[in-house]
């Protein structure tokens, strides 16, 4: 039962409390210089050793990007981002390609002991059986600052046909994919933080599940940011042909660090008849100190296009980290009865500001879209939920159901509703609800008198809280995320 | 930005300055607000499609008309004002922005001063279009109710014509000030004939105890552009109960900012909007909840057929010392043609922890299940119709309270249905 073990392990060791997460690990890198210009988009491309179609491509992108202005619209304050001041590019010095875990350096594999992740091909590799009745296991593949370092259970993988790799590595693979698929859900110049994203992301998974195949198991992705002023970029791209299915689980986390990093990734994601994504979301990029300093500048797209009819994907983010979330995870819905899902939590604490939601097209015809967000301040943070619910012409039939719920804690703290609902077709239905409260005397003093201590009885009333979102979470994100919650609401109370 | 709208609105903004410096030496009252008005909007111009207070309501057809100086021409106006079937009572008529006495009936209760723009204290100019208005206000009354007079009634009715078929603008500034324990309903109708902007700003300053219903009736010439702003400031324990019926126009704006700035006051802030053919009609409100214990209540309905498209923008703002704040707020929309469109952002700013605030908001057509009990009752089909959407109205019309009003709303309901393409 290891997964169980080091889900056990990973609790108890959040349950200390405070970032664990932040450390840093002696690595020797191969950074580029500071700064960006084309040479730099030119360096990363020669770097990965790529195709001419994607260096023009990047370079398209970056051309795009110098002619745009950042967005200021969120609701989120911070001083002007230095561009110049970042490296575009940070890879582990290694000997080309680790062909097993054997070959990464084992300062890596330290890391990712510390981060209790379940990095479990060791054991694998090692001929070790997995015992009966366990539950199916899961393949991961990490991405350390812009590189991914290892992706485990390829082969059991391959056999079912399913294509999990670094993103840099299906470029070479499966260039035909790569090239028909990249872009295609979010254009190279779709937004400011996309274009910057499309010249100069480095690696990040990509996975294709064939026609009628089920992913054999979870997959998941692992990021850390962990070189001083480097920015990550990361691009994943999955997708899944007619009657496909996957779930897949992304993990962030990063050193603790007195200058703000940058993190502008974009995640596309593509499901065709009948097919269905599940994607989830535990962030926990480190959200600066109690008074903001550091922690990670969250400028995130991603997007996930419904093309076929019946497809079906859903997003569930557990939103703890970054000093800045800007992260709006979207569904095209233009196949026929296609069906979008939006689920998150979002907790801010200390001086964090988060500025998320969803946006939800309705295309095709009996289209379904849930959003269902649960929002949560305390200290002096600002969160807001911002979302769009779009009804085309042509929607007949389409239904959407919206429920945002805020919970303030503490009166420094702002909480913000934000939903734009644009309906063009009568026989489509629209309904969105939104609450802002705070925790009922009642429930606390109910959870003080029996027993319970005061941080205690709000754990678990905001447990009960975001209970509809948690609840759409795999096993183990799920337990992770409510002792994150947990943690990351100590000290907020009084 | 579309380049093209960019320029268009632009030299719209340049015409309106322009006749600023024709006019400013022969324009009624205070000089230095009207500076600072100019000032605003020589820095602000007219709003382009990516400010967001202006997403959904492009002001390219208005910047597209080139309009003129008023000229009132009397005989037409008179016949258009028996036609509208007044409720009587006191009553301010405004001819394409000017005071008409020879119209008017004063109130005996109210103290009334016309002749100049009334600015008030409340308006912000930052808000484009009242910028506009302080800059080129011609006219407007100064309303005054002593502390604890209750006030009854008054009437306000603008009506506005074209010159000679050549398009033409208005900008009436009235100002309302109701002493602490005062009564007042304010109602006030809107209509004329050809194309013309009307563009006023009232500004309600309602002192503790008070209370302002105020009611209003948008039926403007189907031409007409009509962009209203209302500033109300709400001390302890007053009320501004309020019902914004929009009917006419080709493109209209309701925008309604509420300060609930003593203990204990309220706001409601109803609407109802019904549009056919190319109508577009927005109602935007800020409420700004500046006070412990305050509370807001907002119903807004929409009724669209044709190819029309109704907006709704609310915000609810909860200042960090407004504790024990109630807020609420729903947007309902029929959509009744294939064509029309709805866009809604209901909007919540909350920095109080102990509050309550929610909003809710529907689209949809009318429901299959009720049309099937009354049709199988024996009412036709458009009957039927009539009813769900009666209904459906009826909540939004609560603070219509005054009998004579309320009557000639419904009436002007019902005209609307019969005319409504179903």
């Amino acid at each position: 039962m290891a997964a169980t073990i080091e889900t056990l392990d990973t609790v108890a060791a959040v349950t200390e409390g405070g970032y664990k997460w932040g450390f840093s690990t002696d690595i020797e890198m191969d950074m580029a210089p500071k700064g960006l210009n084309e040479d730099i988009v030119r360096l990363i491309s020669s770097r990965k050793g790529e195709p001419a179609w994607l260096l023009e491509w990047r370079l398209k992108s970056f051309a795009a990007w110098l002619k745009m202005e950042e967005p200021d619209w969120a609701k989120v304050t911070h001083p002007p981002i230095d561009y110049q001041d970042l490296h575009y590019y940070a890879a582990p010095k290694k000997k080309p390609g680790p062909k097993s875990l054997d070959e990464v350096d084992p300062e890596l594999l330290k890391m990712y002991e510390k981060l209790g992740i379940p990095l479990r091909e060791r054991a694998i590799l090692a001929g070790v059986e997995p015992e009966e009745g366990e539950r199916p296991p899961i393949a991961i593949d990490a991405v350390f600052d812009s590189v991914s370092v290892a992706t485990t259970f390829k082969d059991t993988l391959a056999k079912a046909g399913v294509i999990f790799c670094p993103i840099s590595e299906a470029v070479h693979s499966h260039p035909e994919l790569v090239k028909q698929y990249l872009g295609s859900v979010v254009p190279a110049g779709d937004n400011y933080f996309a274009a910057l994203n499309s010249a100069v992301f480095s690696d990040g998974s990509f996975v294709f599940i064939p026609k009628g195949v089920r992913c054999p198991m979870e997959l998941s992705t692992y990021f850390r940011i962990n070189a001083r002023n480097t920015g990550q970029f990361e691009r994943t791209l999955i997708i899944v042909e007619d009657g496909g299915h996957v779930s897949y689980l992304e993990g962030c986390t990063a050193p603790q660090r007195d200058e703000n990093q940058l993190h502008a990734a974009v995640v596309e994601l593509v499901a065709m008849t009948d097919a269905t994504i599940k994607y989830s979301t535990v962030q926990n990029w480190y959200p600066g100190d109690a008074d903001g300093k550091g922690g990670i500048y969250n400028f995130v797209t991603k997007r996930g296009a419904c093309r076929g009819a019946r497809s079906k994907i859903s997003w569930t983010q557990v939103e703890t980290g970054s000093a800045i979330t800007w992260k709006y995870p979207s569904c095209i819905l233009l196949g026929d009865d296609s069906v979008g899902e939006f689920y998150s939590v979002a907790v801010t604490t200390n001086r964090q500001q988060a500025d998320t939601g969803t946006k939800m097209i309705h295309i095709g015809k009996n289209t379904k879209s849930t959003i269902v967000s649960k929002g949560i301040s305390a200290g002096r943070s600002d969160n807001t939920y911002r979302g769009l619910v779009r009804i085309m012409k042509n929607a007949d039939g389409a239904r959407n159901f919206t429920q945002c719920d805020s919970l303030l804690i503490g009166d420094q703290c702002g909480a913000h509703t934000v939903p734009y609902i644009e309906s063009r077709n009568p026989t489509a239905k629209t309904e969105h609800e939104a609450t802002t409260s705070k925790i009922a005397d009642d429930q606390l003093f109910y959870c003080r008198s029996r027993g319970l201590s005061q941080e205690d009885a709000v754990g678990l009333i905001v447990n009960g809280f975001c209970k509809d979102v948690l609840k759409e979470l795999p096993m183990e994100f799920a337990v992770e995320a409510q002792k994150l919650l947990a943690v990351s609401l100590e000290g907020s109370v009084g | 930005m579309n380049a093209v709208s960019q320029t268009s609105l632009q030299a719209s903004a340049q015409g309106f300055l322009a006749r600023y410096e024709g006019l400013r030496h022969r324009l009624a009252g205070d000089t230095a607000a009207r500076e600072a008005g100019a000032a605003a909007f020589t820095r602000h111009g007219l709003p382009g499609p990516r400010e967001e207070a202006w997403r959904y309501t492009g002001l390219r057809p208005l910047a597209e008309i080139e309009f003129h100086e008023p000229v009132v021409l009397l005989a037409d106006a008179s016949a258009q004002f028996a036609a509208l079937g007044l409720p009587d009572g006191p009553r301010l008529v405004f001819i394409d922005g000017r005071f008409r006495a020879e119209l008017s009936r004063l109130p005996e209760n109210i103290a009334i001063t016309t002749g100049a723009p009334a600015f008030g204290h409340l308006a912000d100019n930052s808000e484009n279009l009242v910028a506009l208005n302080t800059m080129l206000a011609e006219d407007g009354a100064a309303i005054d109710v002593a502390p604890g007079v209750d006030a009854g009634t008054l009437l306000i009715v603008s009506l506005g014509a074209d010159a000679h078929g050549k398009p033409v603008s208005f900008h009436p500034r009235h100002a309302i000030r109701l002493g602490a324990g005062a009564s007042l309903t304010l109602a006030e109708i809107n209509a004329g004939t050809g194309v013309y902007f009307n563009n006023p700003v009232i500004t309600a300053e309602i002192a503790e105890d008070a209370t302002l219903v105020h009611l209003r009736e948008q039926r403007e010439a189907p031409g007409a552009f009509h962009l209203s702003t209302v500033f109300a400031e709400i001390a302890a324990r007053g009320t501004y109960d309020s019902f914004s019926l929009a009917l006419g126009g080709r493109l209209a704006r309701v925008q309604v900012h509420a300060r609930l700035a003593g203990e204990h006051s309220m706001a409601h802030l109803n609407a109802a909007q019904l549009l056919g053919g190319s109508q577009h009609a927005d109602f935007t409100t800020v409420v700004r909840h500046d006070a412990p214990a305050t509370a807001s209540r907002q119903t807004v309905k929409n009724v669209l057929t044709g190819r029309s498209k109704g907006v709704f923008q609310g915000k609810i703002e909860v200042a960090r010392i407004a504790q024990k704040t109630d807020g609420y707020q729903m947007n309902q929309t029929l959509l009744l043609s294939r064509d029309a469109e709805i866009d809604s952002k209901p909007q919540l700013e909350i920095y109080a922890d102990d509050v309550k605030c929610s909003h809710g908001c529907t689209v949809g057509e009318l429901d299959a299940d009720q049309l099937f009990y009354l049709r199988s009752r024996g009412v036709p089909e458009r009957e039927a119709r009539n009813i769900l959407v009666r209904a459906f109205l009826s909540e939004a019309l609560d603070p219509v309270t005054h009998d004579a009003m309320r009557a000639h709303m419904e009436a002007a309901i019902a005209a609307w249905w019969e005319e409504a393409p179903t």
